[in-house]
């Protein structure tokens, strides 16, 4: 009887204990073995400066957006929601000058932005899926992404574990990499063809296996060359003791027979930086990540261009051409630029978050003078003013939480408060509709989603009377005068504050309110500015 | 145009800006008339209607019964009584001479004229979410792109008529609903519940007076937004999108989703369940021109315990397929209805020691009825001996192409995807001893 209370009492203390562990990841720093130093201002300017020249030849009748909004850019890039009204007024404290900079730091420092950029890029390593059952931890390799992260590790070193790495896919999280790609109901161990798709596309942004079934028609890929490039991941085996290279030849599906077929590992370009010695995975990781192999950062900058405008600088974002020594390849020019100063320094991710998001275009205004639809055009294909984009389902639900707080939502915020957040977030998420890996596709909202923040539960429940939850209530009772009821709920939900003909027709309605009334009028201002177009696109 | 030549043309295009595509005016009609917009003008009204009557001869919808988990081929449409593999399970006569299905399904027995069975499906996916995935789109998942599943493909091509409804809906959704993959998220099944709830979010929260404010306020911050954004902001479609949602709200067209108001018999002819109340309204919500409707009967995965997990759903299952392929018929719906009824795999011959049976892609089973399938056929056999060879076997996308080819839509018919590959709406070939074209 004893044993089988104390069994019991052990497995809720387990229980509570992975609920804990859940909500409050563990910090746990690994052992970089390089450290990019940090940049200093005038350094990284110059970088800037660079990166804007390359775009100048362009340079159009358009100006610099407001500082709130890029702020508001910033915020929805880096921690995937908007800013709060506590870290608006701390913003506008700063001088108007330095505010940016500020700002950038302060996002770059914050959890919330590892943990939303590993999920980000964890959508291109090993896709939405939850994959196999067991051998495969999804929450696990997104933790330990955002660790790396968080701890500013080389973006090389990064790869490099997850191509090579050997364990098992919970003590040794990268491993989640290969094992996603096991399919243990059909007796199959990691598929090689799989993992040279992934490798191609999301650390080279080649298309390498358009070529997997037959050669292509419009590129010059081989089916040769796709499948040299599966036979390093052709001795990937699962065991007992997890993910190891196995002692035998490598081995590939073939595509069309669906039998094995014996392959020799080889790489489709940059063959002077494949090393000669290792282990399979070993060598294609050196090779991958070789500063030769220029593929590399040029994928690694469209990528990290695409997270913070929205829409990747070479379109599809996993399909740019190869670098290209005489400068012809069709690229813009930022790229290599961008590329060439990643390479050289370090792979540090946030010196080129950081670069990319000082730099003009993200600086731009999302407006054209006149509404001239043909400028409109030309001038979006040059980065001169700044695309509207859609937001993810997550970054919606993120900034419909935030602005209906006005304390900022993050790890500081009471568990309770976290824990609500974490379910809310799931189950409209869910209703919302994810895209999924298709990450930056240009698609249009559809009916559901607009019911969802018309109708939704959540909306209801966020913008409702309640003085202690609610920010519409709380604005509604404490602002000072109805001009600053107005503002603060627009700086809420819009990061701005509204045009001189949003405050008269708002202030008049509010005008003379109280009690149930006024609670009510808040709660319709909630509403009109939740559903408005801005709120649910980036701009 | 040739093939190649349209393929080089689309390639072509590709190369253009992104932002020109997805700005070009062409494509902003093209969509908005996709994603229903054109039904409110009348112009589009009346040449829908004009569409509508031309294909008049194909399908014009589909309603596809999911047995998420994956069904035990023995214990449903392909039982082999007296064998060891079937471990027990009995089988019953039909109406059709020599066609026998396992016990308890006594009321679809009686509806076997028109329904057919393909008994020789085979594929590789023996994983839940691949499978799943393979069945509804007819193509092995991929990670560089989404295949859209076949309701999604139906509202792409076929004409939307006077529906203010989603046309592609998905009741008591699984873990995987149907997805609009690369055709667009706007193709995605419309999530509801079972019917006897409302369907979710389509009530305002507020009365009618005070949404109409509501409405008249939010359009006061997007005047404000609009100036200098003018094409950004029509291409997002934001405002287009809340127009039909709130036709949608207003809609008389949503009682469809409901079933209380139909005769007591008619209800408890379906089943007093949620799945029979889902088919209910499938046939209910076809009647008002929506496209497809998926209906998702859970709990399939019958690891242990197999045939008692089987007994219990069969129970739900039998009535509510059997009354929904009669109630289609008697108002003449089944004609231009295709009901396909299956899951993601089949389970192994052999039972394992927890009385359970595992995951078999190797042969199973799917029943298809209606929309000029011809009725009363059976397609392959599966060994009695429980190996994997299987006389005639058929791949799934070959029921794609089927099912596609009663539509009316050419399987063959290649799309562009938004990154730039075209794709068939199927790889297989149809199976022409289901397709009666005479029709």
């Amino acid at each position: 009887m004893w044993a089988r209370n104390l069994l019991f009492v052990t497995v809720c203390l387990a229980g509570l204990a992975a609920l804990g562990g859940l909500l409050s990841p563990v910090h746990k720093p690994p052992a970089a073995r390089r450290v990019a130093e940090a940049p200093t201002a005038a350094d990284l300017q110059a970088a800037v400066s660079r990166l804007n020249a390359s775009f100048a030849p362009h340079a159009g009748p358009t100006s610099r957006a407001a500082n709130l909004t890029i702020a508001r850019r910033l915020s929805l890039a880096l921690t995937g929601t908007i800013p709060s009204l506590a870290e608006i007024r701390e913003f506008e404290a700063q001088p108007p000058d330095a505010a940016i900079d500020w700002w950038l730091a302060e996002l770059l420092a914050d959890r919330r932005s590892s943990d939303y950029l590993a999920e980000r890029l964890a959508r291109a390593f090993v896709g939405t899926q939850d994959g196999p059952f067991i051998v495969y931890r999804r929450r696990r390799f997104v933790s330990w992404l955002a660790d790396q992260l968080h701890t500013n590790r080389p973006y090389d070193e990064i790869v490099a574990e997850l191509i090579a790495s050997d364990g098992l896919w919970t003590s040794k999280p990268a491993t989640n990499f290969i094992t996603v790609t096991i399919q243990p109901d059909a007796g199959k161990g990691p598929d090689a063809n799989q993992l040279a798709a992934r490798t191609s596309r999301a650390f080279l942004g080649v298309r390498l296996d358009c070529a997997e079934c037959h050669d292509h028609p419009f590129s010059k890929w081989k089916q040769s060359d796709f499948q040299s490039l599966a036979g390093f991941f052709g001795q990937a085996a699962n065991s007992l003791r997890g993910i190891r290279d196995a002692d035998r030849p490598a081995e590939i599906d073939d595509p069309l027979s669906g039998e094995p077929k014996r392959i020799t590992a080889d790489v489709p370009f940059a063959a002077d930086a494949l090393p000669i010695d290792g282990t399979p995975r070993v060598r294609l990781a050196q090779w991958v990540t070789d500063a030769r192999n220029k593929a590399f950062a040029r994928a690694a900058v469209n990528r990290v261009w695409a997270q913070l405008f929205g829409r990747p600088l070479i379109e599809p974002i996993d399909d740019i051409p190869l670098a290209d020594e005489s400068g012809t390849d069709g690229t813009p020019e930022a790229l290599a630029i961008l590329a060439d100063d990643f390479a050289t320094h370090c792979y540090d991710l946030r010196r080129l978050i950081s670069i990319i998001a000082l730099s003009e275009p993200f600086a731009a205004e999302s407006r054209v003078a006149g509404d001239d639809a043909a400028a409109a055009d030309t001038l979006a294909t040059t980065w001169n003013v700044f695309p509207l984009t859609r937001l993810r389902p997550e970054q919606v639900v993120g900034s419909l939480l935030q602005a209906c707080s006005l304390a900022t939502l993050d790890y500081q915020s009471h568990i309770v408060v976290r824990f609500f957040r974490a379910v809310g977030q799931a189950e409209f998420v869910k209703r919302y509709g994810d895209s999924g890996e298709e990450e930056f596709s240009p698609q249009g909202g559809t009916i559901p989603q607009r019911l969802l923040l018309m109708n939704g539960e959540l909306v209801k429940d966020r913008t409702k009377e309640n003085l202690v939850a609610n920010a519409a209530t709380q604005i509604g009772a404490l602002a000072s005068t109805d001009e600053k009821a107005v503002e603060i709920a627009y700086l809420a939900c819009l990061t701005r504050r509204p045009t001189s003909a949003e405050m008269q027709h708002f202030v008049a309605k509010l005008a003379g309110t109280r009690g149930d009334d006024r609670r009510q009028q808040m709660e319709d201002l909630y509403w009109a500015l939740v559903n408005s177009t801005e709120f649910s696109w980036n701009h | 145009m040739e093939p190649l030549a349209e393929l080089v043309q689309a390639h072509a295009e590709l190369n253009q800006p992104l932002v020109q595509q997805s700005l070009s005016r062409r494509r902003l009609l093209g969509a908005s008339a996709l994603t229903g917009v054109g039904w409110l003008t009348p112009v589009a009204e009346v040449l829908a209607r004009r569409a509508e009557r031309v294909r008049r001869e194909h399908a014009q919808s589909v309603i596809l019964l999911w047995l998420a988990g994956g069904p035990s081929q023995l214990e449903t449409f392909d039982p082999h009584p007296g064998a060891a593999i079937s471990a027990g399970t009995t089988a019953i006569d039909t109406c059709l001479s020599g066609v026998q299905l396992a016990t308890g399904f006594d009321r679809l027995a009686e509806e076997m004229a028109d329904v057919s069975l393909v008994r020789s499906l085979v594929s590789k996916e023996g994983d839940h979410e691949r499978g799943t995935y393979l069945v509804k789109t007819g193509y092995r998942p991929d990670p560089t792109l989404v295949h859209p599943s076949i309701g999604a493909i139906c509202c792409h091509q076929l004409p939307v008529g006077p529906v203010e409804i989603p046309r592609h809906v998905s009741i008591l959704p699984g873990q995987w609903p149907a997805r609009g993959g690369y055709l667009g998220n706007q193709f995605d099944a419309f999530k509801t519940l079972d019917p006897a709830k409302r369907v979710p979010d389509v009530a305002s929260q507020v009365p009618a007076e005070r949404q109409t404010v509501r409405l008249s306020d939010r359009a006061v911050v997007d005047a404000a937004f609009l100036p200098g954004r003018r094409r950004a902001v029509e291409a997002t479609m934001h405002g287009a999108m809340i127009e039909q949602a709130l036709a949608m709200m207003g809609s008389a067209q949503l009682r469809a989703f409901e079933t209380s108001d139909e005769p007591a018999a008619v209800c408890a002819a379906y089943g007093d369940t949620p799945f029979g109340r889902g088919c209910l309204a499938a046939r209910r919500l076809i009647e008002q021109g929506v496209r497809c409707v998926e209906v998702t009967l859970a709990g399939w995965d019958s690891h242990t315990k197999n045939h008692e997990t089987h007994e219990r759903l069969i129970k739900i299952l039998d009535p509510a397929f059997a009354a929904l392929i009669a109630d289609l018929r008697e108002r003449d719906l089944l004609r231009h209805t295709v009901v396909l009824c299956g899951g993601e795999f089949g389970r192994t011959p052999r039972v394992n020691p927890l009385e359970g049976r595992d995951h078999w892609p190797h042969g199973f089973s799917m029943a298809m009825a209606g929309g000029g399938v011809r009725g009363g056929q059976v397609i392959g056999e599966t060994d009695p001996e429980g190996g994997k060879k299987v006389a005639d076997p058929r791949s799934v996308a070959d029921v794609h192409a089927t099912v596609l080819t009663a539509l009316g839509i050419d399987p063959a018919h290649e799309e562009m995807t938004p990154v730039g590959r075209p794709m068939k709406f199927s790889e297989g070939a149809a199976i022409a001893e289901l397709l009666d074209m005479s029709i």
